[in-house]
């Protein structure tokens, strides 16, 4: 048997799912429905993979919220790189933010338009671009939450050390736990239960939700990105509530230690600092975000390159606000499926190959 | 993926399924051979406790058994 079947056993998921309907019995019982929400891109297309939303019970709602990084950036941000595009700066970025409409176009269109943007798997390729002999000037679009952010902090660090010259990020990074406060506050929302991010709690550790928990009464459980840690994830959450609990158990101790890892976040605070960010959807979230430390303020392709990044506007009639605030399911967007598709995306959700809207599109309709 | 060796300056070469790649490795305390890696756009951000993962196989085959009736 391979590794990874011992976690997609289909026996081990008849029986989490006996024990979920048993859990849920229980709410059903006092009358209660229970809305849980899951957090991470990753999870996002397993769940839709494997059909999970299928596997729950009727009193127990399972919606999408902001874990695609990609879907959560502002189109303010994408009109700031197309105006250093149209500079002649060579733009270098993963791939899903090429197609993610801006208020005025693409890069992918502005690609085609001549402008240079190059699609990086790791941004060490942009720095390593950016110091070949003769290079042109170019920035990398640092999007990201904390499983980016770390990898982004030893690359600043090393651009650093390497005294590069022509490399700058235009960041755009954020910080999962703050988001999460404003979605519990929200009653619009209504969130019983999170299904906390794999590999972003790698890296801030499971004491990073304990105040969540406190403050709002929210159990939180971090799960794994296989079929069978999803399902003991929610069960979890749904056992959680049933008994009245609001703890987080970190159900992913595989990777996820209670504190983190210390080295990554102390890379991170050495060239980070907090931030206001603005997140779709959400808007401006106080403290939400990371802005590059101003001893390295060189790197920075705003002060850099004096562009701004200002608020931008969503194409009209897209809902990806929405279904980011799992307020809606992709398919309660009025564009679902017609005007909007994965080959002629409106909204980022379903640009991105983790967004709602891409893997409802891709696995549920 | 699974080290298979170490450069000079951080990095080294990890394998999964047949493939390698070269990582970076300073993100995560004491990378070795052998060790198991999670790896995100090319960085090493943790690495993989292996009991734990076999505690868990443990469980979930456990479950299974249950499910299909056995009794021990």
């Amino acid at each position: 048997m391979k590794y990874l079947d011992g976690f997609r056993d289909p026996d081990a998921a008849r029986f989490l799912r006996r024990r979920i309907e048993a859990a849920a019995g229980r709410l059903a019982r006092a009358g209660r429905s229970v809305r849980l929400m899951e957090v991470c891109g990753t999870h996002t297309m397993a769940i839709a993979r494997h059909g999970i939303r299928d596997f729950l019970p009727d009193n127990v709602f399972l919606c999408s919220g902001p874990g695609c990084p990609v879907c959560v950036t502002d189109a303010g941000y994408i009109d700031a790189a197309l105006e250093l595009a149209r500079r002649g700066v060579t733009i270098a970025t993963f791939g899903d933010l090429v197609r993610v409409p801006g208020s005025t176009g693409t890069l992918a269109e502005a690609r085609a338009e001549g402008a240079r943007v190059v699609v990086c798997y790791s941004p060490a390729e942009a720095l390593a671009l950016a110091r070949e002999p003769g290079a042109p000037e170019v920035v990398f679009l640092a999007v990201g939450f904390e499983t980016t952010v770390a990898p982004l902090a030893a690359l600043l660090r090393s651009a650093v050390a390497a005294g590069a010259t022509r490399f700058s990020m235009l960041a755009a990074l954020k910080t999962v736990p703050r988001a999460l406060a404003v979605l519990a506050e929200d009653p619009e929302v209504g969130v019983n239960g999170f299904l906390c991010p794999a590999h972003v709690s790698a890296v801030i550790g499971a004491a990073a939700y304990e105040p969540l928990a406190e403050r709002y009464g929210i159990p939180c459980t971090i799960a794994g990105f296989e079929p069978l840690d999803i399902l003991l994830g929610l069960l979890d959450l749904i056992e959680q509530l049933a008994d009245g609990r609001a703890c987080v158990v970190n159900q992913y101790a595989r990777v996820v230690r209670r504190e983190g890892n210390r080295k990554a976040q102390a890379a991170i605070a050495e060239m980070f600092e907090p931030a206001d960010a603005a997140w779709r959807g959400l808007g401006v979230i106080p403290g939400s975000g990371l802005a590059i430390r101003e001893p390295f303020a060189a790197f920075d392709a705003e002060r850099r390159h004096g562009v701004a990044v200002r608020p931008g506007r969503p194409a009209p009639g897209c809902r990806c606000g929405d279904v980011l605030k799992g307020k809606i399911l992709p398919d309660a967007c009025p564009m679902f499926g017609g005007a909007c598709t994965p080959e002629h995306p409106v909204g980022p959700c379903m640009v991105s190959g983790e967004g709602s809207c891409a893997a409802h599109h891709k696995y549920a309709r | 993926m699974k080290i298979v060796s170490l450069g000079t300056d951080g990095t080294g070469v990890a394998e999964v399924s047949g493939t390698r790649y070269d990582v970076q490795l300073g993100l995560v305390e004491d990378a070795a051979v052998g060790d198991y890696i999670i790896v995100h756009a090319g960085y090493a951000i943790e690495k993989l406790d292996c009991a734990e993962a076999e505690e868990r196989l443990a469980l979930f085959a456990e479950m299974a058994r249950r499910e299909r009736g056995g009794s021990e």
